[in-house]
């Protein structure tokens, strides 16, 4: 039905549209992943400013018309998470954040444990919290139907000798297993018990930065064979981070 | 598509409907305007495409567009070539050419980095720009200030800050553009992002 609605979403990206428009990607709490025009967001004066950029969190009011995109009538910023913007690692962390969110979920499929868990992320980031990335990827994967084995072997329920992390098999793998993978990548010991902890804790969970780095490629390499689709954002942290 | 209409006509469509901006409606009416126009009209236009394509390339130094080996700013003696002032595309610069309060030299990175893009440094003027401020052209002064001028969105500051993370340690002062109020505008309909930068950005009034 057409017409206008009201909602809270957090800014995920924006691509350019015409002479002076965006169209806004979205995660709000009642409707999912929304696709709506800004108008005009592009002139100095818009009366939308600052406030439709990427992980701000804001109130909408959205038309919806006959189209496939929707219309922003108005919004209001909640959040600005303007320190997440002001420091490079925040910001490429950020960034990764809502690629990950924008590339897992579909349009209009409400899911509030996803919105809670992103905006959990961006306040996490915005103190300082560390490994926020890495946690917020095996918790969002995890939630949204790939939630990776990792007490026994994925491919012989093997208890021990865990030395790796296969994408295919879904989930540690001991060495034998980890063959019939080619992009099993190696997992110490360590790595594993943080991404444990990452899983069943809030973010904030500190840890070593080579742990970081290793599980955060092997997570990378879990979501884009399963979202069959690059993580550039991600593979951008690691390149510059 | 189907071809629609008579070949020469399709194909001008569909080199119109190439072009950014330009769907498959706006083509039919470019290229109808075209034949319906004199064909010194549509020469001349054939013409001009020609002619830039042909001698307009992007400058040495800078990277602006220009028509010689060096951009009318590059070539300039009245420049002060001991400020930089870096912006992401050419039309930036004329931007800031209108205001007429700029004075010193330009780097055009050719984009801004982008992490959901995946538009890394090495895509962009990068290490040409660390180049110029590394070894000054002959005869000239060191650069002592650099001007982060990308745009205040996400990948603009993103931008701003790798470069500031480069050149800092370079011993250059890197100073990024002011944030703030639109003159005109008014602060009821301020955002809070824009006006807070506004106030972390006043500056003292001489009484």
């Amino acid at each position: 039905m057409p017409g206008l609605y009201k909602d809270e979403g957090i800014v995920l990206k924006t691509i350019k549209l015409g002479e002076a428009d965006r169209i806004v990607t979205l995660f709000t709490r009642e409707n999912g992943k929304v696709r709506a025009v800004a108008k005009g967001i592009r002139k100095t004066k818009s009366r939308f400013g600052g406030r439709l950029e990427p992980f701000t969190q804001v109130n909408l009011m959205v038309y919806k018309g006959k189209g496939a995109l929707d219309t922003i009538t108005a919004a209001d910023i909640i959040t600005s998470f303007d320190s997440v913007r002001n420091d490079y690692l925040r910001l490429t962390s950020g960034a990764a954040i809502v690629e990950l969110v924008e590339k897992i979920s579909e349009e209009r499929e409400r899911s509030f444990p996803t919105y809670s868990m992103l905006l959990g992320a961006l306040q996490s980031l915005a103190l300082g919290g560390t490994n926020v990335v890495p946690a917020f990827l095996v918790k969002l994967l995890s939630i949204s139907g790939y939630h990776p084995q990792l007490t026994v072997c994925a491919g012989c329920s093997r208890k021990d000798g865990l030395v790796a992390f296969s994408p295919a098999l879904g989930g540690v793998a001991c060495d034998g297993c980890r063959r019939e993978d080619h992009n099993a990548v190696r997992l110490t010991p360590g790595g594993l018990a943080l991404l444990q902890r990452l899983l069943a804790n809030d973010f904030g969970q500190d840890s070593d930065r080579d742990a970081t780095l290793d599980l955060t490629a092997a997570l990378r390499g879990y979501a884009e064979y399963h979202l069959d689709r690059p993580l550039k954002s991600l593979r951008f942290l690691v390149a510059t981070g | 598509m189907a071809m629609l209409y008579a070949g020469p006509i399709q194909d001008l469509i569909d080199e119109l409907a190439r072009m950014p901006g330009i769907g498959p409606k706006s083509a039919q009416r470019v290229a109808f305007y075209l034949l319906q126009a004199s064909t010194e009209d549509a020469k001349r236009l054939a013409h001009a495409i020609v002619e830039a394509k042909d001698k307009v390339r992007f400058c040495e130094r800078c990277f602006n567009v220009s028509d010689q080996d060096l951009c009318e700013y590059c070539r300039s003696t009245r420049r002060d070539p001991t400020i930089i002032c870096v912006v992401q595309d050419p039309p930036d610069i004329v931007a800031i050419e209108r205001t007429r309060e700029y004075q010193g030299l330009y780097h055009v990175l050719q984009g801004a980095l982008s992490p959901i893009e995946g538009i890394g440094p090495e895509d962009l003027r990068v290490a040409e720009l660390l180049k110029r401020l590394r070894t000054p052209e002959d005869g000239s002064p060191a650069v002592a200030e650099v001007i982060v001028a990308t745009n205040p969105n996400i990948d603009g500051d993103a931008t701003a800050m790798y470069l500031a993370r480069l050149i800092s340690p370079l011993g250059v002062l890197v100073t990024r553009l002011a944030s703030g109020m639109p003159v005109g505008g008014d602060l009821e309909y301020a955002d809070e992002v824009t006006l807070g930068r506004a106030i972390e950005g006043r500056r003292r009034l001489e009484g």
